[in-house]
C-alpha cells in the first residue's frame, strides 16, 4: 500500500513536471521576436514632379505616410529624404572649392595678380565642361553614383521641397534637365531601423516662362491695356473727351500772368525723381505748358533739377516749347540746369535761389521727400505764389499747409493731360477713370463674395508671389 | 561790404579761432590728431550755425555754407558713381588691362555683349554736350523712361490695383467673413466691447466708406455734383484727416533731426550736456 502511495506520488510528480516543462516552453516560444516586425512600413505613392511658377532647381516631393506614422511599437519618427547623385557632381564640388581658394587668396594678395587671373579662367572653363556632362550623368543611373540625403521632415508630413540655387558656383547648385531619382525612408528613433521606398524617378526640374499665380496680373494687363488703346484711339477721332476742371491747374496760367506782370521769374522745381518715376513723366508736360506760356509772354524760367538724365529730358521740352511758340531764340542754355545729386544740398540751392532772385511764382510738381517743406515755407517767406502737385502722400500735408494750390495725387497725372489736351494723355485719362469704375465695381462685388461665402470670387484677387 | 559787415565776419573769424583752439585743447589729452579733430568738430559746429542762420535771412555764412554743400555733395556723388559703378562694376568684366590700373580684381569671363550695350548708350548720352551730335542722347534717353515705364506698368498694377482691391474685401457683417447668419443671431451676439465686434465692423465700414468716397472724388470725367458731389466731399474729408494724422506723426521725426543737431552742438562742440 505504501508503495503504491509512493508510486502515484512520484506519477504525479512527473507528470506535473512534465506540463511545466511544456509551459515554460510555450513560453519560450512567444519570447523569440520577428526581426521584419521591428522595421516600420514604408511610404507609398512616392511621387515627385517640377515645381511650378519658379526659375527651375526646385522638385516637389510628395508621399502617402508610413501606417506606423507616430503609432505603436515600430512608430516611424521621421522620414529621410535620399537623392541618387552621380560621382560627377564631386568633382564639381572640387572645382568649386578650388575655385574658393583661388578667389580669396587674390583679394588676400593686394595686387591682383595675372596667374590667379589665368587660373580661375581655367578653373571656371573646367567647372562648365562638368555641368554639361550632369544630364548624362544623372542618366547613367545605377551606375557611377550613390544615394545621398538630401533633407529630413518629422513624422506626419507627406511632402518636401528640394530646391537649390541657380548659382553654378554654389555647392548646393541644383541643375536643370537632368533625371533625379528619390527615395524616402521611414525612421524609427532607432537611426538604423528604418524601412526604404520605392524610387521615384526620373524626375526633371526646369523654369516656367510664365508665373501661372499672377494670372490676375495679366488680366489687368490686358483690360486696361485694351481700355487705354481704346480711349486714346476715340481721342485720335476728336471725341470730346470731358474733364472736370481741376482749381490748382486752372491756377497755372493766373500764377504765370503774375510773374510776368510783376517781373520775375518762375521757378519750376520737377522733384527728387528719376526720368523714369511716372510724376516725373506727368511734371515734364506740365514744364512744357508752362514754358510755352513763359516763352509767349517773355518771362524768365529757371528750371534747378536733381537728377542729370531729368535735366536733359527738361532741357529739351523747354526747348521744344520755346519752339512751338515761335521764339527760339528766347531760349536760354541756363534755364534748366543741373545743381547736385544730394537731397539736402539740392534744396540749400533752391532755397538761397528763392530768396536772392525771388521768383514770383514757385510750381513744385513731382516726386519730393522731406524737402518738401523747406521748400514751401521758403517759397512763403519769399512771397511767391506756390502750386504744388505729388503723388507721395508722406509730403501731401506739407505742400497743402504751404502752398496756395496743391494737385492730390493724381490730380498730378491729370493736369498734364488737361494742360496738354493731347489725344494719348487724355485717352489715358479716360481709361484711368473707367479702370476706378471697374475697381468700385470689383470692391463691391468681393464685399458681398466676401460677407456671403462665396471664396472663389476672392481667391480671383489673389496673387503669388 | 561795409563796416557792419567787416565787424560780424571778424567776430566770427575770432570765435571760430578761439573755439578751434579751445576744442584741440580739451582733446590734446586724449586724441593726438586733436589739432584736425578740433578743427572738424568747429568747422561742423559752424557750418550748422551758418545753415541755421537762414531762419533769420539770407546772409554770406549760409551762401558760404550751401555753396560749399552743393559742390561737395556734387563732386561727391560724382565719384561714388565713377568708382562704385563704373570701377566697381564695369571695368573688372570688361578689361584686364583697366582693370589692373585701377587695381581692382579682374572678373574674368567670356565676352558678353550685355556689359558693351550699357557702355555703348553711356557714351551716346554723354554726347549731349555736343552741339552736332547732341541728338544722340535722345535713344538712350527714350529706354531709359520707355523700358521704366513698361517694368514699373506690370509691378504697379499688382501692389497699387490688384493687391488694394482684394484688402477692400473686409467683412461688414460680422468680425470674420462668411458669418452672416441673419438679424437675430446678429443682434443676440451683438459685442460693443472696444475690441469686439461692433468695433471691428465700424472700421471694416470706414474703410470702405472711406476707399470708395475717396476713389469717387479722384474720378475725373464726371462734374461733381449732386450724389456723386457729395460722395466726393466725404472722400476729400477722409483724404485731409488722412493727411494731417501724417502731418503730426512726420513733424515728430524731423523733430527728432533737431535734436540730434542741438545734441551735437550742446555735447559734442560746446560740452554742455554730457
Amino acid at each position: 500500500m505504501k508503495n503504491k502511495c509512493l508510486m502515484a506520488v512520484v506519477l504525479l510528480l512527473v507528470g506535473f513536471s512534465g506540463v511545466a516543462a511544456e509551459e515554460e516552453a510555450l513560453a519560450g516560444d512567444t519570447l523569440v521576436t520577428d526581426p521584419m516586425l521591428l522595421f516600420p512600413a514604408p511610404v507609398t505613392n512616392l511621387e515627385g514632379r517640377d515645381s511650378d511658377n519658379d526659375h527651375g532647381h526646385s522638385v516637389d516631393l510628395s508621399w502617402e505616410l508610413s501606417p506606423d506614422d507616430g503609432a505603436g511599437q515600430r512608430s516611424v519618427m521621421k522620414y529621410d529624404i535620399f537623392r541618387w547623385i552621380p560621382t560627377l557632381m564631386d568633382s564639381a564640388d572640387v572645382i568649386r572649392s578650388a575655385i574658393g581658394v583661388a578667389l580669396t587668396a587674390r583679394e588676400v594678395d593686394e595686387v591682383p595678380g595675372a596667374d590667379w587671373n589665368d587660373t580661375l579662367r581655367f578653373l571656371r572653363d573646367v567647372l562648365d565642361t562638368l555641368i554639361v556632362q550632369f544630364p548624362a550623368a544623372h542618366a547613367a543611373y545605377p551606375n557611377d553614383g550613390e544615394w545621398r540625403r538630401v533633407g529630413m521632415v518629422p513624422s506626419g508630413e507627406g511632402c518636401f521641397e528640394h530646391s537649390g540655387p541657380k548659382d553654378r558656383l554654389s555647392s548646393d547648385f541644383l541643375p536643370d534637365y537632368c533625371d533625379f531619382r528619390f527615395r524616402v525612408d521611414a525612421v524609427t528613433s532607432d537611426e538604423s531601423i528604418r524601412t526604404s521606398s520605392d524610387v521615384a524617378g526620373p524626375i526633371q526640374c526646369y523654369g516656367q516662362w510664365f508665373n501661372s499665380g499672377r494670372k490676375p496680373v495679366l488680366v489687368g494687363v490686358l483690360v486696361f491695356g485694351f481700355l487705354t488703346i481704346l480711349m486714346v484711339s476715340r481721342a485720335r477721332k476728336g471725341a470730346d473727351l470731358y474733364v472736370r476742371p481741376i482749381s490748382g491747374i486752372e491756377a497755372v496760367d493766373d500764377a504765370i500772368g503774375r510773374a510776368t506782370e510783376m517781373g520775375r521769374p518762375i521757378l519750376y522745381v520737377l522733384g527728387l525723381g528719376t526720368a523714369a518715376d511716372v510724376a516725373t513723366i506727368a511734371s515734364f508736360t506740365i514744364l512744357g505748358r508752362v514754358a510755352k506760356r513763359v516763352a509767349e509772354y517773355q518771362t524768365d524760367l529757371i528750371v534747378p533739377t536733381y537728377d542729370p538724365i531729368v535735366m536733359s529730358v527738361a532741357q529739351e521740352v523747354v526747348k521744344s516749347s520755346y519752339l512751338d511758340a515761335g521764339r527760339p531764340e528766347g531760349y536760354n542754355e541756363d534755364t534748366v540746369h543741373f545743381v547736385t545729386q544730394s537731397q539736402f544740398a539740392y534744396v540749400a540751392a533752391v532755397n538761397g535761389i528763392m530768396l536772392r532772385q525771388r521768383p514770383a511764382t514757385n510750381i513744385y510738381m513731382g516726386m519730393f521727400h522731406a524737402e518738401s517743406l523747406l521748400l514751401a515755407e521758403t517759397g512763403v517767406e519769399a512771397g511767391s505764389i506756390q502750386i504744388a502737385g505729388t503723388d507721395q502722400i508722406a509730403q501731401l500735408p506739407f505742400f497743402i499747409v504751404a502752398c496756395d494750390y496743391t494737385l492730390i495725387g493724381e490730380e498730378l497725372y491729370a493736369a498734364s493731360a488737361y494742360l496738354g489736351r493731347e489725344p494719348v494723355l487724355l485717352g489715358s485719362l479716360k481709361a484711368q477713370d473707367y479702370a476706378k469704375a471697374a475697381v468700385v465695381m470689383l470692391a463691391l462685388l468681393g464685399l458681398a463674395a466676401s460677407n456671403f461665402a462665396l471664396p472663389w470670387f476672392v481667391n480671383l484677387f489673389h496673387v503669388i508671389d | 561790404m561795409n563796416r557792419s559787415t567787416y565787424i560780424v565776419v571778424g567776430v566770427v573769424v575770432v570765435l571760430f579761432l578761439l573755439s578751434w583752439i579751445l576744442k584741440a585743447v580739451s582733446l590734446s589729452g586724449e586724441d593726438h590728431r586733436y589739432i584736425l579733430h578740433g578743427f572738424l568738430i568747429t568747422m561742423s559746429a559752424f557750418l550748422t550755425l551758418a545753415i541755421f542762420s537762414f531762419l533769420y535771412r539770407d546772409n554770406p555764412f549760409y551762401k558760404f555754407a550751401e555753396h560749399l554743400f552743393v559742390g561737395v555733395s556734387a563732386a561727391f556723388w560724382m565719384t561714388q558713381g565713377f568708382w562704385s559703378t563704373i570701377v566697381g562694376n564695369l571695368i573688372p568684366r570688361l578689361s584686364a588691362g583697366f582693370s589692373e590700373f585701377f587695381m581692382v580684381p579682374h572678373q574674368p569671363s567670356p565676352w558678353n555683349i550685355a556689359y558693351w550695350i550699357p557702355v555703348i548708350l553711356g557714351i551716346l548720352l554723354l554726347m549731349r554736350l555736343s552741339a552736332k551730335y547732341g541728338w544722340l542722347s535722345r535713344w538712350p534717353l527714350a529706354l531709359i523712361v520707355g523700358t521704366t515705364a513698361g517694368l514699373n506698368f506690370v509691378r504697379y498694377l499688382r501692389s497699387d490695383f490688384i493687391v488694394q482691391v482684394s484688402s477692400t474685401f473686409v467683412p461688414l457683417l460680422g468680425r470674420e467673413p462668411h458669418q452672416w447668419q441673419g438679424g437675430g443671431a446678429f443682434i443676440s451676439h451683438l459685442d460693443l466691447s472696444a475690441t469686439g465686434q461692433l468695433a471691428a465692423l465700424l472700421t471694416n465700414w470706414i474703410i470702405f466708406l472711406g476707399v470708395f468716397c475717396g476713389i469717387v472724388y479722384f474720378f475725373f470725367s464726371k462734374e461733381h455734383t449732386g450724389v456723386f458731389g457729395r460722395a466726393s466731399r466725404v472722400g476729400i474729408w477722409v483724404l485731409m484727416i488722412t493727411f494731417g494724422a501724417s502731418f503730426g506723426y512726420t513733424v515728430m521725426g524731423r523733430i527728432s533731426l533737431l535734436v540730434g543737431r542741438v545734441t551735437f552742438l550742446f555735447r559734442d562742440w560746446l560740452e554742455l550736456i554730457s
